[in-house]
């Protein structure tokens, strides 16, 4: 379809980025534009203008830390996949990251757009919520740090303040021990999660002491599957585990689409987190 | 070695992989503008008003029409295809004037001088409707007090045909069987969405169109707008694919057309992919009841067959002819005692359906195939040796089927042990009873499909019978250069089938010239001025035949210039590679000398013409009959629903093969589209008739990614209609496909008590299904 008509700028700096946001009310930041632009074909949103984060430096690249690995917001879904520093310092992101869509929209959309969009249905915001990522922001006042467990505020909804630029996300190594699986359904290769579950377990003396789920596509925002984290801890693979996986569609509201109805996805929730900490957890 | 057989890389394939195109889209017209319409977002509702006069003043708009402004000069949009005396066939308006009756339906429009600005302007248009009630589902819009979609009412018409004895059939059969089959709505999904450019030199118009007919649609432009039709020329350029969607004078045509007179200017509309998925004719939308009597030991006696067929709201240039496309085909390769088939279509609040690859055969052999299945299980017995207990044998073609088709060739025996052989059957079965025993949560279903199927649209004769409104012939011409090139005219129109470069074989072989000599030209009725166009695997097994008896006429003029320059009797010349030869001597004269001395003209003999030159009308006497047999091993696992396709296996018989190549190309895409209608695609649309589906992230189609390798191969019984041997191709994977997919899925449930799970099967609807069986 075709868009309205907008304005588009592409500032070189982020002081220029701001000025450029605080210049009209309907202002949006594009970057890969995989999400916004079919917004905007099927004229469900009408920008008045883009800015386009693409050449700010502050948000390229994936860095590695001390106790964490800084992506980028620019980072597209193809870096982050490839990157050493993301798949030793947190494999489940690049695990999760190689699941979206096709190579195209890997090529073009970033990482921070994921999350800055806050599809509930999106891959990447499951994933951060469950590795406690935190979120950078910036704008003219200053930088600002967003926990993951205050970041996805509604269906497409996130903690973001008009004017405000998502800069990258730390996501915190998490030491010897630990394992990790994302496990997606879908229907075709290049589509959304009907359900997805992203699970990191740390296992010793055969039984499960931690473990972090995050849901994508259960309720309005991604969620984390508290009751099932709780019911794990001090399992072991098994009955144990598999009881306790029954608890991870607690506290859900998921959606109906043509996909799936609520009942079904709570089901799947249930299936594919028992599928996702036995392979995390090394089970044969 | 002859050229036809060979696997010739495309001719067309460099051009248009390095994007050296002219698609619709990429034309450009001095002055040209650009249409975009406005379309109704409710699928029934009178209109009361339709105000443009918001758009009119917008920047950029040079005209906004409401269809009430074109309403004296727009006619109706054409049926040719009256199944029955008493059909309805309602009036039609390219633009509504007083009434919707599907979403999308374009009620108003808006010309600009670019499509940006079109598109804004639409947002300027008012348009009050008065709603009415949606008329959705097949059978409630047959009851007495169903809303109307029409004012005559809801049934476009009804019909029924019996042959035997139906009754005797089933009186004290000791095995009936009775099933009702969904055929989803689908959405034809050509890479190539439509797009329409018309111009007029002031009495004259061309009109470029994405479309599978430029002669069928000059034909019905002509008589649907009463421009005269010597001075309409219609050219299909580079076409993306159709499937059968493009199988259609649309009311975009006609628009672009009128506006084109109105403004005299070019016009140009493009539609987007969402647009299409609610505009392009939609395929299949059948209900299906199937009911089979056989005896103990599986024989079949008798088939009664009674569908309803979803119209959608008007009834487009094939539309209510495409169920009965399956009339004859329910019976398939089986043999029986009596048939009854019966067929009511019936109006909804929907976009019209039409044709869609297979059209009516997809959907009859799915009755029939699923059915077998069914009686299999009931006798407790292999499906394959079910339908072999059943099927006409080898030696018994030609073969008069119940419905009164002949079958003119046929080995089902072959095509299925070769099937069985590159499946691995017996072991893959052994597989299923394993995983049964065991109780694995992924468990494995075995599908099959023994498919035939009728095409070759097809001899005008039976046409007529089918109350057609035209005829099923095919034209081709040769062109003899001076030079000894060759320019090969065919009034078939490819868009993605490969025949330039199938007809290049056929020439070179027939008039011995090589295949880089030879051009194929097409698509545009100012230059190849008369055919019938492709759709219904018609294209090689008439326009191929065309294009070869026109090679032999060739041949026999320049015979008789052969004669003369080499100082002998016609009858003393052989003709091989290329030459002709006076019998035990060396004198020869190649077919291009001769292409020279046409040309030259300086020694003709007497009533021989300066050109070798030639046009050729083919028309069969009867239908092409491919068969085949496909196997398909599907893992479902119960837990989640999901199924997953391990491996298919596909042997046709599509005859004599002109182009492995092209043939393997024909039967991967067909089994994908085919397995898209098993497990991805459905039409969704909502209860007030909105269509939900509007975009490829709702209506999933299948990806490489999501499809097993196909093993494919052929068996080959060379038809003996046509002097190639050779049988359609363009639909039989997806007529074979969807059958086999759906037995595999219903074959893996089955100990849980399963026999159907309605399409496409999801994963949900399977998960549904295993829970329904569970309580
Ligand atoms: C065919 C297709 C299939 C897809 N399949 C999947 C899938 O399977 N799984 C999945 O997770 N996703 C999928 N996606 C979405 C894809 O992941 C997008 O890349 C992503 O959702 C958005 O990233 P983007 O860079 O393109 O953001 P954009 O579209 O440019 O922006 C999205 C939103 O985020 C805002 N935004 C972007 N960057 C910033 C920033 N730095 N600071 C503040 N706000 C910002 C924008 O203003 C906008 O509101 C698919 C997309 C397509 C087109």
């Amino acid at each position: 379809m075709i868009p309205a008509q907008f304005d588009y700028v592409r500032p070189d700096s982020l002081a220029h980025a701001f000025r450029e946001l605080a210049s009209d009310e309907d202002v949006k930041v594009l970057a890969g534009g995989q999400s916004l632009l079919p917004l905007l074909r099927l004229r469900l949103a009408y920008p008045s203008k883009l800015v386009d984060v693409a050449r700010l430096p502050e948000l390229a690249g994936v860095h590695d830390r001390d106790d964490h690995v800084f992506i980028g917001a620019l980072a597209t879904h193809d870096e982050v996949m490839r990157s050493a520093a993301v798949r030793q310092g947190c494999p489940l992101v690049a695990l999760a990251a190689a699941t979206v869509a096709d190579p195209a929209v890997r090529h073009r959309g970033t990482f921070g757009g994921s999350l800055a969009h806050a599809d509930p249905a999106g891959d990447l915001p499951a994933v951060v919520l469950a590795l406690d990522g935190v979120f950078v922001a910036r704008s003219a006042e200053g930088e600002r740090e967003i926990p993951a467990a205050r970041f996805f505020v509604d269906y497409l909804e996130s903690a973001l303040r008009p004017g405000e630029i998502l800069t990258g996300v730390k996501i915190p190594k998490l030491g010897d021990g630990w394992g990790f699986h994302y496990e997606k359904f879908h229907r075709t290769a290049q589509a959304w999660p009907i359900v997805g579950v992203a699970v990191a377990v740390r296992r010793s003396n055969g039984a499960i002491q931690e473990a972090r789920i995050g849901l994508a596509n259960m309720a309005p925002t991604p969620l984390r599957a508290r009751a099932a984290e709780t019911a794990l801890q001090g399992t072991e693979l098994g009955d144990q585990v598999r009881q306790a996986c029954g608890e991870a569609a607690t506290g859900t509201a998921p959606p109906a689409d043509l996909h799936a109805q609520p009942d079904y996805r709570r089901h799947l929730a249930r299936v594919l987190t028992h599928r996702a900490v036995r392979t995390a957890a090394g089970a044969p | 070695m002859t050229e036809v057989g060979k696997a010739r890389r495309r001719k067309e394939d460099a051009r248009l992989l390095t994007g050296r195109t002219q698609w619709t889209d990429n034309l450009r017209q001095p002055g040209m503008l650009h249409v975009a319409f406005l379309r109704s977002p409710m699928a029934h509702a009178r209109i009361t008003r339709v105000d443009v006069s918001g758009a009119r003043g917008m920047t950029g708009v040079v005209a906004a029409f409401s269809g009430q402004d074109l309403a004296a000069e727009q006619g109706s949009l054409p049926c040719a295809w009256p199944v029955t005396e008493d059909i309805v066939i309602p009036d039609h308006p390219p633009m509504a004037v007083s009434a919707v009756r599907y979403a999308g339906e374009a009620v108003a429009c808006v010309v600009a001088t670019d499509r940006y600005l079109a598109a804004d302007a639409l947002e300027a248009i008012e348009v009050d409707y008065e709603p009415l009630p949606a008329v959705l589902d097949l059978e409630e819009a047959l009851a007495q007090d169903s809303p109307k979609v029409h004012e005559a009412g809801n049934q476009a018409y009804t019909m029924k045909v019996t042959s035997g004895d139906i009754d005797a059939a089933f009186r004290d059969a000791p095995i009936v069987i009775e099933r009702t089959y969904h055929q989803q709505r689908l959405i034809p999904a050509a890479m190539e969405p439509r797009a329409v450019v018309a111009s007029t030199d002031g009495d004259a118009y061309t009109i470029w169109t994405s479309t599978q007919i430029p002669h069928v649609l000059r034909v019905m432009l002509a008589l649907t707008t009463g421009i005269p039709e010597h001075k309409i020329r219609v050219v299909a350029p580079d076409v993306g694919g159709g499937f059968g969607s493009k199988l259609q004078v649309t009311a975009e045509e006609v628009l672009c057309l009128l506006l084109t007179r109105r403004l005299g200017r070019p016009v140009k509309w493009n539609e987007s992919r969402s647009e299409g998925n609610l505009t392009v004719h939609h395929g299949r939308g059948q209900v299906q009841r199937v009911k089979l009597a056989a005896d103990a030991d599986g024989r079949v006696r008798g088939l009664r067959v009674e569908l309803l067929a979803d119209m959608g709201a008007y009834l487009m240039l094939l539309t209510p002819g495409v169920p009965l496309l399956g009339a004859s085909m329910f019976n398939a390769i089986y043999k029986m005692d009596a048939y009854e088939f019966g067929c009511t279509g019936v109006f909804t609040t929907k976009m019209p359906t039409d044709a869609y690859r297979g059209a009516g055969r997809p959907e009859a052999t799915f009755g029939i195939e699923r059915i077998m299945d069914e009686l299999a299980a009931e006798l407790k017995a292999d499906p394959l040796e079910v339908r072999r207990r059943n099927w006409i044998r080898h030696e018994e073609f030609p073969y008069t089927t119940i419905s009164g088709l002949t079958y003119d060739s046929g080995n089902y025996e072959a095509a299925t042990d070769k099937a069985m052989a590159l499946f691995g059957y017996d072991k893959l079965r052994a597989e299923q009873a394993d995983r049964r025993d065991r109780g694995d949560p992924v468990q494995l279903g075995i599908g099959v499909s023994t498919y035939t199927e009728m095409c070759g649209l097809a001899p005008s004769r039976l046409l007529k019978e089918a109350r057609y409104a035209a005829g099923g012939w095919e034209h081709g011409a040769v062109r003899m250069l001076p030079t000894g090139k060759v320019e090969v005219i065919t009034g078939t129109s490819p868009h993605g089938q490969g025949h330039v470069t199938a007809w290049s074989q056929i020439a070179a072989d027939a008039l011995g010239v090589p295949f880089d000599d030879i051009t194929v030209i097409h698509g545009d009725t100012a230059i190849a001025h008369k055919g019938m166009d492709t759709y219904g695997s018609r294209s090689l097994v008439i326009g191929g035949v065309a294009v070869l008896q026109a090679c032999e006429k060739v041949r026999e003029k320049a015979r008789k210039l052969a004669a003369h320059v080499l100082e002998c009797a016609p009858d003393d010349l052989e003709f091989a590679d290329g030459a002709f030869k006076v019998r035990g001597t060396d004198a020869r004269a190649t077919i291009q000398e001769l292409a020279f001395a046409a040309f030259t003209a300086h020694d003709l003999p007497d009533g021989v013409e300066a050109r070798l030159d030639s046009e050729a009308t083919y028309d069969p006497d009867n239908y092409s009959f491919p068969h085949g047999t496909h196997l398909c091993a599907a893992e479902v696992d119960t837990e989640t629903g999901m199924v997953r396709i391990r491996s298919y296996v596909a042997v046709d018989d599509v005859g004599k093969v002109v182009n492995p190549l092209i043939v393997e190309g024909q039967v991967h895409g067909g089994i994908a589209q085919g397995i898209g209608q098993a497990l991805f695609e459905e039409a969704v649309y909502d209860t007030e008739g909105n269509l939900l589906t509007s975009t490829l992230a709702d209506y999933l189609l299948p990806s490489a990614a999501d499809l097993p390798d196909f093993v494919t191969d052929r068996t080959e019984t060379p038809a003996t209609g046509n002097p190639l041997g050779a049988k359609g191709v363009g639909e039989a994977g997806c007529i074979a496909s969807t059958p086999a997919v759906v037995n595999a899925v219903v074959d893996a449930l089955r100990p849980h008590g399963i026999h159907d799970v309605a399409m496409p099967c999801t994963p949900e609807r399977v998960w549904r299904a295993l829970e329904g069986a569970r309580s």
